[in-house]
């Protein structure tokens, strides 16, 4: 069951961002950066989270979980810390994929060539 | 050069010769393998919680590093591009895309050397998700601390 929820709505999250290229005519870097936006603004309003509940890696690989990962790591640390703790904590929750996009992305570079 | 206008005006001539894409068979080939990549996604994450005692909310670390590692890898290979021209956003909107633009960039920057090809083209497409991540955290963040501590 958790495998069906995670099909459909990372599919239908998808097809949102298919109709933002289709209708709207945006860019793919444009529809990733507004999915990174309404992925935070959904979690300032605590709606994230219980999409995660629901559908699992449904709603954490799609690159909205990015922008909800930035501002949970920040809400956290401003917990301890205070305001100053929001600047301190954004990259908290999203090292692993930046630090593993970093290395990989470099990795996989030096060793492949560039095709076509 | 041609005014505003001028520029508006052309742009409302050609929308009518231009081709439409169709909406429908688009959207199903996202939603398709949009739901797919999820679906392993899922997989990665119970493997993770069963063996390496992982929770629910701590399992998507892991979970993305891996879905990175593999995309990198296909986009290396020359794979990932052509799930793209298939998929359209369904392989864009998925974390693998973001990891598919940063390996993507910096393989085409490759001739240029390691420092000044690869390292510095590293972020250049996927940069743009990052900077608009980390200002609307960083907002949305103070807007929600302000609200907490005003009542």
């Amino acid at each position: 069951m958790e495998f069906f929820w995670a099909f459909v709505v990372g599919g239908a999250i998808c097809v949102v961002g298919q109709l933002m290229m289709d209708v709207m005519k945006l860019t793919p870097a444009h529809v990733t950066t507004s999915f990174v936006v309404i992925g935070a603004l959904l979690d300032a309003f605590g709606i994230y989270d219980n999409l995660i509940k629901f559908a699992g890696a449904g709603a954490t690989v799609p690159i909205t979980s990015f922008g909800h990962s930035l501002l949970h790591g920040a809400m956290a640390s401003a917990e301890e810390h205070g305001f100053i703790g929001i600047a301190m904590g954004i990259f908290e929750l999203t090292s692993a994929g930046i630090s593993s996009a970093v290395l990989f992305g470099f990795l996989v570079a030096v060793i492949f060539e560039p095709k076509g | 050069m041609a005014t505003k206008e001028e520029q508006q005006a052309y742009a409302e001539k050609i929308k009518s010769i231009q081709p439409k894409p169709p909406y429908v068979l688009n959207c199903l080939k996202a939603f398709f393998i949009g739901g797919i990549i999820c679906t392993i996604g899922q997989a990665i994450q119970m493997f993770y919680m069963t063996y390496f005692n992982f929770t629910q909310e701590t399992a998507g670390n892991p979970t993305v590093a891996t879905l990175i590692l593999i995309a990198a890898l296909l986009t290396g290979l020359g794979v990932y591009d052509k799930i793209g021209q298939f998929a359209g956003a369904g392989s864009v909107v998925p974390v693998t895309g973001f990891a598919n633009a940063v390996t993507s960039a910096a393989l085409e920057h490759k001739s240029e050397g390691l420092v000044l090809g690869v390292a510095t083209n590293l972020f250049k497409l996927a940069g743009a998700v990052i900077v608009f991540g980390a200002v609307s955290a960083y907002v949305f963040g103070m807007i929600r601390y302000i609200f907490q501590h005003l009542t």
